[in-house]
């Protein structure tokens, strides 16, 4: 095995080793306890109301809104990354330019704020 | 860890490798969730000491097996899975968030270079894995066709979302001292006692950290997903027996994560925080530490009132997003310009 898989090894048997336990849990717990569905039991929980409708109806945009601003700024996050850890390399130099590429982004967050973006009424 | 168990075995041969990783893996895992039920205890007994209440006192002494008692009848419940929701993924979202909550703890360390995978890239695995725990919640708010889990299950994605984008500027921040994404290393860069420690130059980081990791977890006073009045359990809501005792397990062991991980950027991991007291081992002074963070969560469960969704969505965006980016370029500047930045080959 290369010295980089290796590494990551002992994670792919823990991986295993949960993955066996999270479903022992709910398995066990599905043979174990007398199982006795009925109609009402499973019915959606709505505080006593029949449901009027499938639940997967329209939401707010705005939850696709912060989903594609979390991108943007996920994905800066992962730029800056590589950066820190070669910052002490790259110095002055890299700092600058790391700084111009911020004040690139922030000029986007000014924007999408100034456009009403983040409010939240 | 894995080759300090190696070692251990005296031996030679793949079978024996194969022994000691697992061993290393339970002696994580065994002791985590062990943890976990007496967090939960710890937790309802500072809440109620905080509130001039008893808190549970039946079970056993002082009632610290109630959380084994809530685990063997949670556990004799019938598995109710509602007749419109998608079985398979309403089954697998609460298994995924206890999944990820266990394989988190793979790169903490609890003593130098002893992790179950001391990873060059250590604070990324980190941050990717908590990153897919959106997905457990997000699969059993759309899993289970019901109003309360699905408005729950989207509330509490984007607020993960929002927070997680603070967290990881103050990763970037911690880093900067650091110059590798190696767990160890960063505690290495704290080295020596508690005036050393990280926690006192980045106190706004740590700060920032800590509330964002609140947020990060659905905690009290950030947790809209489920707050009672409004959404009943949010997307816990259709869960019975272990499938809700494994959201139960996941979101507390994801707090001592975050307990663990403050300990690690902040606290100096495992090193003793004043001189003379070297001689207790680290990984009781990492315990210690993650017991105060757990500690520090308990106490804002029972001082801080709930926040509305609004506000808690203009704190994410508003302050602490251009909070801590403000902070990168603050820390990075001193640390470039006063030449405090490691140097590494």
């Amino acid at each position: 095995m290369p010295p980089i898989l290796e590494d990551y090894f002992p994670i792919l048997i823990f991986l295993g080793i949960a993955i066996v336990m999270a479903m022992l849990f709910v398995f066990a717990a599905m043979l174990v306890a007398r199982q006795a569905p009925d109609p009402e039991k499973l019915s959606a929980y709505e505080c006593g109301f029949e449901a009027f409708d499938d639940s997967r109806a329209q939401f707010d945009v705005r939850f696709y809104l912060v989903a594609i601003l979390f991108i943007i700024f996920d994905l800066e996050i992962a730029f800056l990354f590589p950066w820190v850890v070669s910052l002490g390399d790259i110095g002055v130099f890299g700092f600058w330019s790391m700084m111009i590429f911020l004040g690139i982004l922030t000029v986007g967050f000014v924007y999408e704020w100034k456009k009403g973006a983040l409010e939240w009424e | 860890m894995v080759e300090w168990f190696y070692a251990l075995y005296g031996g030679e041969g793949s079978l024996l490798y194969m022994a000691a990783i697992i061993s290393s893996i339970l002696l994580v895992v065994l002791p985590l969730l062990l943890c976990v039920a007496f967090a939960v205890y710890f937790d309802r007994k500072i809440w109620a000491a905080v509130q001039m209440r008893r808190g549970p006192n039946v079970v056993g002494p002082w009632g610290l097996l109630q959380s084994f008692a809530d685990g063997i009848k949670l556990f004799l419940k019938e598995t109710i899975i509602p007749a419109g929701a998608n079985k398979g993924i309403f089954l697998i979202a609460p298994m995924l968030t206890f999944i990820l909550a266990l394989i988190s703890w793979a790169v903490i360390p609890f003593e130098a270079k002893m992790a179950i995978a001391d990873l060059n890239v250590g604070i990324l695995y980190l941050l990717a894995i908590s990153s897919l725990g959106v997905y457990g919640i997000i699969m059993s708010g759309w899993a289970s066709n019901s109003r309360y889990p699905f408005l729950g299950g989207l509330r509490s994605a984007a607020q993960m979302v929002s927070y997680e984008v603070s967290i990881g500027f103050i990763l970037i921040v911690v880093l900067i001292n650091v110059g590798s994404l190696n767990m160890t290393d960063i505690v290495l860069a704290q080295e020596g006692y508690f005036w050393n420690w990280h926690w006192l130059p980045f106190f706004p980081a740590y700060v920032v950290f800590f509330i964002s990791a609140l947020a990060e977890t659905n905690r009290p006073p950030f947790d809209l997903p489920e707050a009672e009045a409004e959404l009943v359990a949010g997307y816990q809501t259709e869960y019975s027996s272990m499938a809700f005792a494994l959201f139960f397990l996941g979101e507390y062991a994801n707090i001592l994560l975050m307990s663990a991980t403050m300990a690690i950027l902040f606290l100096g991991g495992w090193q003793a925080p004043l001189p003379g007291l070297d001689f207790i081992p680290g990984w009781i002074w990492m315990f210690l530490k993650i017991c105060f963070g757990f500690f520090l969560f308990a106490m804002v469960k029972a001082f801080v009132p709930r926040y509305r969704y609004d506000q808690l969505m203009r704190l994410g965006w508003k302050i602490f997003l251009p909070l801590s980016l403000v902070l990168v370029v603050v820390y990075a500047g001193i640390w470039v310009y006063g030449g405090l930045v490691p140097v590494r080959g």
